[in-house]
């Protein structure tokens, strides 16, 4: 795969693994956790992986997005940190 | 930069740098498990941990080169061919070379016939990481439906609240 | 607290980066994980032993067919333990009633409505299409299932979690979920009964005169993919369904 591509995804996988914990709103957490999941996909898609990334793509930015969201939904939205 | 600098960068960062983002992450991961007082953000902190282990696996199994793990098509119908014919003579490994040697000789547009390892890359921790995910996902949703029951009985999601709570109703009862 | 952890953090993540040294190059082709016999023996001979290209398929539900076989039933515990956890939180006395943090009204959109009703269909036939494919390009039984489950997941949302419990009720997709195991396992005990180890599936030939072995290995694994996307899309759309309603199965997101 294209190493510049690589980088700069797995900088934005650092980032966004930030962001989604130190957000206060979970909603917000949740919603860019789908991203950190779509972005790591990508990454997984790129090596080769592309049974892992199917599955990730499905899983990891679908259903565990969706249960977070449905959860936050049934309990608080704010987070103290 | 000096050519030495340069040459340790490239020697100990480019290099690996896929297994430091994946110790990063994890450590971001850990990190979030031990300090934060939401349940939700120790449950995001624990699947950014499972993800840079399974990007860890992932990228241990990447080849320079090397293609996604799926065969040609047109290599199948050949390697068909020659299984049977291997099956139905019962013949020697001889035998079965040789056959195979006729028929590429026969057919060269057949010739994708040997499968070099270099080529694809490796399927073993595709398979543990892809099964990996799943039970993964299952996993969390039992984690969330946990955190749901905390917050039915104590009214909140924030770790040192419950625990307030629960020393409050030990020293009530 | 936040010192402890940053210190634990520190010293660990120092210790696996100064490991970093002795780990082999990214993707180098003869690294120990590369170079092993096992997955070169899989790369080599899925071809031969099954006649199968994805070979991610064929160790997943061949040569490691047991493992993914507890793979599945781990799968299928964890949504019987989400329906019993929220379950009995139900009948716990004396809890405090948190109301939900905001109100979602009870009208659903027409243009969200009639979008879903289009694009489900879709999604269930590229479900399938994604199992049943599954030996020739990347997809099979996880994949398949779990976007068959969020197809429903997506009607559940679309259109409110009553209609969508109407058409799958609980009876119902507990039944499939354990339907799916079912067939896993049936498949091994067929070997079994052939005279073979459980899950070996090229014995499974002899049921049919025309099949050879090669061929009886890649349709079980057609099988029990099938199987696999039973229980995966089942126990996400019980995951949701629970999840989003407390366990009551009524009102939800």
């Amino acid at each position: 795969m294209i190493w510049q591509f690589d980088i700069l995804i797995l900088i934005f996988l650092v980032v966004t693994a930030v962001i989604s914990l130190q957000v206060k709103d979970l909603l917000a957490a949740s919603m860019v956790f789908g991203t950190y999941s779509f972005l790591i996909c990508l990454l997984w898609a790129g090596m080769g992986a592309v049974d892992v990334a199917f599955t990730e793509a499905t899983v990891g930015a679908g259903i565990s997005a969706v249960i977070l969201i449905a959860t936050v939904y049934n309990t608080r939205r704010d987070s103290s940190d | 930069m000096s050519v030495m600098g340069s040459f340790i960068i490239s020697q100990y960062v480019l290099d690996h740098f896929n297994f430091w983002v994946a110790v990063i992450l994890m450590m971001i991961g850990l990190y979030a498990m031990i300090t934060k007082n939401n349940l939700i953000k120790k449950l995001i902190g624990m699947s950014i941990f499972q993800t840079a282990i399974i990007l860890f696996y992932v990228s241990a199994g990447v080849k320079e080169g090397a293609t996604i793990p799926i065969l040609e098509h047109h290599a199948a119908e050949t390697e068909q061919v020659a299984a049977g014919d291997a099956g139905a003579e019962h013949g020697s490994v001889v035998g079965a070379d040789h056959d195979v040697s006729k028929s590429s000789e026969k057919a060269p547009a057949h010739e994708v016939h040997e499968i070099n390892p270099d080529d694809y890359s490796n399927p073993l921790p595709h398979v543990l990481m892809l099964t990996a995910i799943v039970v993964g996902v299952a996993t969390l949703g039992v984690a969330l439906a946990v955190a749901q029951v905390i917050y039915k009985n104590y009214g909140t999601l924030e770790e040192d609240e419950i625990l307030a709570k629960i020393k409050a109703a030990e020293n009530d009862g | 607290m936040k010192w402890i952890g940053l210190i634990a953090v520190i010293f660990t993540g120092g210790l696996l980066l100064s490991a970093m040294d002795d780990f082999p190059n990214w993707g180098d082709a003869h690294s120990p994980a590369n170079s092993s016999p096992v997955s070169q023996y899989y790369i080599e001979q899925t071809m031969t032993d099954s006649g199968v290209p994805n070979m991610v398929t064929a160790v997943l539900a061949d040569y490691r067919g047991y493992d993914t076989m507890f793979e599945t039933v781990v799968v299928l515990i964890a949504g019987i333990a989400i329906m019993a956890i929220l379950r009995v939180a139900k009948q716990v006395p004396g809890g405090a009633k948190p109301t939900p943090a905001h109100e979602v009204g009870d009208q659903h959109d027409i243009i969200i409505g009639t979008t879903c009703r289009l694009l489900i269909p879709v999604l269930q036939l590229f479900a399938l299409y994604v199992i049943a494919h599954g030996h020739h390009s990347p997809g099979g039984g996880f994949q398949g299932g779990v976007i068959l489950g969020a197809s429903f997941i997506l009607a559940a949302i679309a259109k409110g979690l009553d209609p969508a419990l109407q058409r799958l009720p609980e009876k119902r997709y507990v039944k499939l979920a354990f339907v799916g195991v079912v067939i896993y396992v049936s498949f091994g005990v067929a070997c079994l009964i052939l005279g073979e180890n459980f899950l070996d599936y090229g014995v499974l030939h002899e049921l049919l005169p025309t099949m050879s072995a090669e061929e009886a290995r890649s349709h079980s694994m057609l099988g029990v993919e099938i199987g696999v996307a039973f229980t995966v899309s089942m126990i996400m759309f019980a995951i949701y369904a629970n999840l989003a309603s407390k366990g009551e199965l009524e009102g939800g997101l």
